[in-house]
C-alpha cells in the first residue's frame, strides 16, 4: 500500500505504480509502451476525477489531514514576498504552532498569521502538531493589533487539530486567550481574511478565524468537535467518525449553505498536495481579488458589517 | 484528542453527578462531597450550600437568578427565542427529539435564562445557564439570548452579570455553535468599549466553547468555591499527556492562583459582593446589604416560576 495515497485512493495508486514500472522498462524499448503509458495516464486521470467528484464528508476530512497536504509554511513562500517572521507574545514565550509575520501580497504589506502542524517528527514536536498554547494566540493577537496600527490587512491560515489540551495550557489561561482574540478581532479596524487550508478544529481554529471573508479550500474541513470526538460521545467509539462527520456538516459546501463560509477555493485534481504550486497560485489570485474589494470599503463600514455578520450567526432570517 | 470534553466532560456529565445536578425529591439530601445528611428546607435556606462542608451543590438557572436578584421588578428577556435545528442533526436520536426531551425535563426552551431586574435597587441584567438542559451547552438559542441581553445593556447602560454552568459548545448545532463564541465575545467587546461592566460568575462546571468565550471575558471574573472551569476537560487532558492531573486542577482555587479569576465568592455572599462591586463600577453609593441568608423559605421561587414563559 502506497502511504502517499489514502485508502479510497488506492486504485489510483495502483495505476500510478503501473505507469512508473512501464516508464522504467520503457526507456530502451518499443513504441507501444509509450502508448500504453499514455493510455494508463488517461485512465488514472479519469479514475481520480470520478473518485474526487463524489467524496464523502469523512473522505474530505482525510484529505484535509493528508500527510502531504501543504501547510502554512508551504503557502507563505508561494503566496507572499519579503516575509519576515515575528516571534513571541512578549509575556511568556514563542509558540511555534503559530507562525506570524509581515510580508507582501502583490506588493502590498500584509500581516500573515497561520497555524503550522510541522513535517517530520522533530518539527512536528517543536510545533506541537499545530496545537497552539495561550502564548500562540497571544502572539497572534499582538501581531493583529500591530497590523491595525500600521494599516495592514490580516490574512490568517487555519490548520489545527485544536488548541492544546494540557496542564500548562490551562495554567496560562488557554480559554481566556481564545476568548480575547474573538473579542478583539470583532473590532479591529483593518480587513481580515481567514482561509481554512486544512483542518479547522473548533476553538483553536476560530481563535484566528473571525473575519470579513472566510475561505475554505475545497477539501478543507471546519468543525466544532472532531468527528472522532463527536463519535466518542454519541456512539462511544471513534470508529463511527464517518457518521459524525456527515451529521455535523464539516465541509465547505454545508458551511457555505449555513452562511458561515463565504467561498470555496477549488483545489487541483486529487487535492492541494498533488500540485502545491497550482494550489497556491489559485489561492493567491483569490486573496488579491478579495483584499482589493475589502480595502475599497470604508473601514468603519467594514467593521460594522463584520459585527453584524457575527450577530447574525444562526439566525434563520 | 479533540473536543470530547469540551462538549460534555465525562465525569462532569449529568449521569455520574446526578446527585449534585438536581436535587432529588424527599426531605433529606446527602451532600455529594461530605455525605452529610441534610434537611432539605434547611439546605434550601442555605442556598444549596452544605452547612457542614461548604460544598456548593448545583442549582438551576431560575433558582440562581431568584436568589441573586431583588424580588421586585423582574422581567424575563428573550422568551421567544427557540433552538433551531439547522442541520437536521441526527445520530442515534434526532436532535429535535433530544431538544423536546430536554424542554420537557427542565421546562426551559433552551439552556439560558435571562432577566432584567435589580440588585439592591441597582438596575441590572442577569443571565444564568441551565446545566440540566443539554449540559448547559451553547448553541444558537443560548448565544442569541445572551447577545440580546447584552444588547439591552448596551442600549440602556445596564451592567450585565452572567452565571455560567456548561459543558461547552453544543455539538448538534456544529459550526453554528462555534460561531456563537465569536458572537457573544463580540457583543461583550462592545460593552467593554461602552464602559458597561460585565461580571462573569463561573459555577460548577464551565468548559469548552463557553469558557473560551463569554465566561472568561468578564471585567471581573468570579468563581464559586470548588467550581471547575477550563478549556479541556480533565479526561481529555489526561488522555493527551498521559499523566495524572494534580489535585485541585481547574478548581476555582487553581484559577485564582493562576490569575484567571479575580475572586472566589461563596454563594451566600454573591449578591452582596456583586452589588458592592457594581456600585463602585457605576459610581453609586454602596448599597445597604443584608448579610444573612434570608430566613423565610422563599416565596420568591414561586414568583419566578409564575414569570416563566408559557411553554407548554
Amino acid at each position: 500500500m502506497n502511504l502517499d495515497y489514502l485508502d479510497f485512493e488506492q486504485p489510483i495508486a495502483e495505476l500510478e505504480a503501473k505507469i512508473e514500472e512501464l516508464q522504467l522498462v520503457g526507456n530502451d524499448n518499443a513504441l507501444n509502451i509509450a502508448d500504453e503509458i499514455i493510455k494508463l495516464r488517461g485512465k488514472s486521470l479519469k479514475l481520480t476525477e470520478s473518485i474526487f467528484s463524489g467524496l464523502s464528508s469523512w473522505q474530505i476530512v482525510q484529505v484535509a489531514r493528508h500527510p502531504l497536504r501543504p501547510h502554512t509554511k508551504d503557502y507563505i513562500g508561494r503566496l507572499f514576498t519579503e516575509f519576515d517572521e515575528l516571534h513571541g507574545d512578549r509575556h511568556f514565550g514563542d509558540d511555534k504552532a503559530i507562525i506570524g509575520g509581515v510580508a507582501r501580497l502583490d506588493g502590498k504589506p500584509v500581516m500573515v498569521i497561520g497555524e503550522e502542524k510541522g513535517r517530520g517528527v522533530s518539527e512536528k514536536v517543536a510545533r506541537n502538531f499545530g496545537m497552539p498554547k495561550p502564548e500562540g494566540y497571544r502572539k497572534a493577537l499582538r501581531l493583529m493589533e500591530m497590523a491595525e496600527r500600521f494599516k495592514m490587512p490580516i490574512l490568517t491560515l487555519i490548520d489545527t487539530p485544536g488548541a492544546y489540551p494540557g496542564i500548562d495550557s490551562e495554567e496560562r489561561g488557554i480559554s481566556e486567550s481564545i476568548a480575547q482574540n474573538l473579542a478583539v478581532m470583532s473590532r479591529l479596524k483593518t480587513p481580515i481574511i481567514a482561509t481554512v487550508i486544512g483542518e479547522g478544529s473548533s476553538g483553536g481554529a476560530i481563535a484566528i478565524g473571525v473575519s470579513d471573508w472566510l475561505n475554505m479550500l475545497q477539501y478543507s474541513t471546519y468543525f466544532v468537535i472532531s468527528p472522532e470526538g463527536c463519535a466518542n460521545i454519541i456512539w462511544k467509539t471513534a470508529e463511527k467518525a464517518p457518521l459524525a462527520a456527515e451529521a455535523m456538516g464539516v465541509t465547505s459546501s454545508v458551511l457555505e449553505e449555513l452562511g458561515i463560509a463565504d467561498e470555496t477555493i477549488p483545489e487541483p485534481l486529487g487535492g492541494a498536495h498533488r500540485d502545491v504550486d497550482a494550489m497556491a497560485g489559485i489561492l493567491q489570485g483569490r486573496l488579491i481579488e478579495q483584499l482589493d474589494r475589502l480595502q475599497r470599503e470604508p473601514l468603519d463600514q467594514l467593521v460594522e458589517k463584520r459585527f453584524n455578520r457575527l450577530m447574525s450567526y444562526g439566525s434563520t432570517s | 484528542m479533540s473536543w470530547l470534553d469540551k462538549i460534555r466532560p465525562s465525569g462532569l456529565g449529568t449521569k455520574k453527578n446526578d446527585r449534585s445536578t438536581s436535587v432529588p425529591e424527599g426531605l433529606w439530601i446527602k451532600c455529594p462531597r461530605c455525605d452529610a445528611l441534610l434537611y432539605r428546607p434547611e439546605l434550601e435556606r442555605n442556598l444549596h450550600v452544605c452547612p457542614k462542608c461548604d460544598h456548593h451543590l448545583r442549582i438551576g438557572a431560575r433558582r440562581r437568578l431568584d436568589i441573586f436578584l431583588d424580588d421586585d421588578n423582574r422581567v424575563e428577556l428573550g422568551t421567544d427565542i427557540e433552538p433551531v435545528d439547522r442541520l437536521k442533526f441526527k445520530d442515534i436520536k434526532k436532535y429535535k427529539d433530544r431538544l423536546t426531551a430536554a424542554q420537557k425535563a427542565t421546562g426551559e426552551k433552551d439552556a439560558l435564562v435571562a432577566m432584567r431586574g435589580a440588585l439592591y435597587q441597582q438596575p441590572v441584567v442577569a443571565v444564568a445557564f441551565e446545566f440540566a438542559f443539554h449540559g448547559g451547552s451553547m448553541g444558537y438559542a443560548v448565544g442569541e439570548k445572551f447577545t440580546q441581553a447584552a444588547q439591552l445593556c448596551l442600549k440602556e447602560g445596564l451592567p450585565l452579570v452572567c452565571f455560567s454552568a456548561t459543558g461547552g459548545a453544543r455539538m448538534q448545532e456544529a459550526l453554528i455553535s462555534l460561531m456563537q463564541m465569536a458572537k457573544t465575545s463580540a457583543i461583550i467587546e462592545r460593552l467593554k468599549q461602552a464602559g458597561i461592566p460585565y461580571i462573569s460568575v463561573m459555577t460548577d462546571p464551565v468548559y469548552g466553547g463557553v469558557s473560551a468565550s463569554l465566561a472568561m471575558l468578564g471585567d471581573i471574573n468570579i468563581a464559586e468555591p470548588g467550581a471547575r472551569a477550563g478549556f479541556a476537560g480533565p479526561n481529555i487532558i489526561e488522555q493527551t499527556i498521559r499523566q495524572k492531573l494534580p489535585p485541585g486542577f481547574q478548581r476555582s482555587e487553581f484559577l485564582l492562583d493562576h490569575g484567571s479569576i479575580d475572586m472566589i465568592i461563596s454563594r451566600l455572599e454573591m449578591r452582596n459582593t456583586v452589588a458592592s462591586l457594581l456600585s463602585k463600577f457605576t459610581n453609586v453609593a454602596e448599597p445597604e446589604t443584608v448579610t444573612e441568608v434570608e430566613p423565610e423559605s422563599k416565596p420568591a421561587v414561586d414568583e419566578a416560576e409564575t414569570e416563566a414563559p408559557s411553554e407548554e
